[in-house]
């Protein structure tokens, strides 16, 4: 690493991180409805992104800064194990086209923001709805807080904020600001400032890495010479658990871990709040299944990023913190102007997601806690005004979180964080299809994967970490090696439908559904849906 | 008229059998990693298990469009079953 502070790449930093706080402010100005006062506007945009919006928004929410980081840091660390991520997102696209416009409608319909609110109104259970807004807000925050560890991992590089001597104000001051700004804008401008600024960050993120896997490899020799050498790297032994550090291509013993990883990200994904708060933003039930199309684009681009984890091991890139290969290599293969431009891809990539999770964890208090439980007679301007403030308040949250806590500590929640959430597919895409799950067995169900998600997460040790060390263990009964969230969400679903039987032939009480069949393929432009449901007062229809 | 087009008519059809298969195809490759973990063939330099990883990124984006523009079909000719006299 160069010693000191990389001007240029600063200033070309600076420059961009400028441009995207002027978007971010003038973004309330953008297609702005009459009624700016309801949490349709200020949290859902006004529910009026058409496909390309859309397009960027979902991209620039799903994949963080922390991915970029993440993915590739994987790589660089064990090889073929951090590739899942591609299948995972593969995965993604044929699950979200099955279920999400059936969401999309419903919450058109009735005019939820939430998927509490959908879970609520679909079972007449406040119960499950608080434990599903809970289990959202919970899985959100740490995500917020890795954005923040992103942004750190680029600053750390670019020489500010980085030093271990310097005291703790100057070196966290860079990150004071960054996020002082990004609360400031998100508050006043809600959902539209990170959908316009994904369009800044995808195309920077777009340019990076189509530069990235051309350039890298020739200034490398080619992809042969860098998995030579990659290959060469994870055949050494690694002293601190004594077997090879990883490998090209997954051993037998490791396929399940792969394949369970996968598939457990791919059904968690569209449970977390600021997925779903940027699908209920499009403005037809079309736009989502046009998006299912083109969104895999992005995943090729993440399939592209990944290879970057091998280019920095045959750089010759060595860091002790894995977050920062990537960074390290764009600053050492790159002229200074362009490790700028990508340092700034990398940090509005993580405003843009931190912004939308911070406004999914805000109406989901404010829906599902605030509405619910504590002001039932709220007006929908008083829900803005308290989504705006918890929007604040969860930002502050996750600062505090990683300014105060060891990194590993936010990526630990973040990893419990995919765990939990995973736990509310039952009652999320089991109501959007069918209403025979009895709600008390949801809840219990929710309730068993939980408990066992984190006790089995604790359990797990690593050379590093004495617990929370890793996210596969064991399969009871299967005694392979699995993600714990995919085991713990089948345990889930297999106490729920047990429990559903029981409780039906007790005949215990079932909640009141206020949805009909009709609703979940309802399109804006069937007759009757608008004339319900004007979009300026759909915070108040029910 | 179109009160509720995916639930007239027989439910399973061909035409969604094709849908359903489509979008089912991709987890199939996927969570079969036993048939992609290997390094050979080499393609451009890159090993055989992260490029055809990434054709299966094409090759689900071209699924799912299929099944779009087919599940687009199916309820064209259901609305114009159901609703062909009213419109």
């Amino acid at each position: 690493m160069k010693d000191g502070v990389n001007g240029v790449a600063l200033g070309v930093f600076i420059f961009f991180f400028l441009a995207v706080t002027v978007m971010g402010f003038l973004a309330s100005r953008w297609r702005r409805a009459e009624n700016e006062h309801s949490l349709d506007e200020w949290g859902l945009g006004g529910r009026s992104f058409g496909t390309w919006v859309t397009w960027f928004l979902l991209g620039g929410d799903l994949y963080t800064a922390y991915t970029f980081v993440a993915v590739p840091a994987a790589i660089y660390a064990a090889g073929a194990a951090g590739f899942f991520a591609v299948p995972y997102t593969i995965l993604v696209y044929p699950l979200i086209f099955t279920f999400l416009p059936r969401l999309w409608s419903v919450s058109h319909k009735h005019g939820y923001v939430t998927t509490s609110d959908f879970v609520r109104g679909r079972f007449g259970s406040k119960g499950l709805s608080l434990a599903v807004a809970l289990t959202g807000i919970l899985a959100t925050m740490p995500y917020i807080a890795l954005q923040l560890v992103g942004i750190q991992a680029v600053l750390d590089v670019m020489g500010v904020g980085g030093g271990e001597n310097t005291n703790w104000f100057v070196k966290d001051l860079p990150l004071l600001i960054a996020f002082g700004v990004l609360a400031a804008y998100t508050y006043s401008s809600g959902l539209r400032a990170p959908a316009l600024i994904a369009f800044v960050k995808d195309t920077l993120i777009y340019i990076v890495i189509a530069v990235a896997i051309i350039y890298i490899p020739i200034k490398l020799g080619g992809f042969d010479e860098i998995f030579a050498k990659a290959s060469a790297a994870y055949a050494q032994t690694n002293p601190a658990t004594g077997a090879p550090r990883g490998a090209l291509v997954p051993a037998d013993a490791g396929q399940w871990t792969y394949a369970t990883l996968a598939l457990g990200s791919a059904l968690a994904l569209f449970m977390y709040p600021h997925s779903i708060t940027a699908t209920l933003s499009s403005r037809s039930r079309e736009v989502i299944r046009r998006n299912t199309t083109i969104l895999p684009l992005y995943s090729l681009m993440l399939g592209l990023l990944a290879l970057l984890g091998f280019m920095a091991i045959a750089a010759g890139i060595k860091v002790q913190n894995g977050q920062l290969a990537i960074p390290q290599l764009f600053e050492t293969m790159f002229p200074d102007w362009f490790a700028g431009v990508a340092f700034a891809a990398i940090g509005i990539g993580a405003l843009v997601p931190a912004a939308i999770m911070s406004i999914a964890a805000a109406n989901l208090f404010t829906r599902n806690i605030y509405k619910d439980f504590i002001k039932p007679d709220a007006t929908p301007a008083q829900e803005t005004k308290v989504s705006k403030l918890v929007s604040l308040l969860v930002k502050v949250g996750a600062l505090v979180f990683v300014l105060t806590m060891d990194k590993t500590v936010a990526i630990n929640f973040q990893l419990l964080g995919g765990i939990w959430i995973l736990q509310t597919f039952p009652a999320l895409v089991g109501g959007l299809f069918t209403r025979w799950f009895h709600r008390w067995a949801l809840l219990a169900g929710w309730a068993v994967g939980m408990v066992y998600g984190t006790l089995a997460a604790y359990g797990v040790a690593s050379p590093t970490q004495q617990h929370f060390g890793g996210s596969s263990k064991e399969i009871p009964g299967i005694g392979e090696i699995g993600y714990i969230g995919l085991t713990a969400f089948v345990l889930n679903a297999v106490v729920t439908v047990v429990l559903t039987f029981v409780l039906r032939a007790l005949k215990a009480p079932d909640g009141v559904d206020e949805t009909s069949p009709e609703d979940y393929t309802a399109d804006a432009g069937d007759p009757g849906v608008q004339v319900e449901l004007p979009p300026a007062t759909a915070g108040t229809s029910h | 008229m179109s009160d509720a087009p995916e639930v007239n008519g027989a439910v399973v059809t061909p035409l969604r059998v094709v849908i359903a298969l489509c979008l089912v195809a991709p987890f199939v490759a996927m969570l079969w990693v036993g048939s992609y973990a290997k390094t050979d063939p080499v393609l451009a330099g890159i090993p055989f298990f992260y490029w055809y990883q990434m054709l299966w990124v094409l090759l689900s984006t071209l699924l799912t469009m299929v099944a779009y523009k087919l599940w687009q079909r199916d309820q064209r000719s259901r609305a114009a079953r159901k609703g062909g006299a009213s419109r």
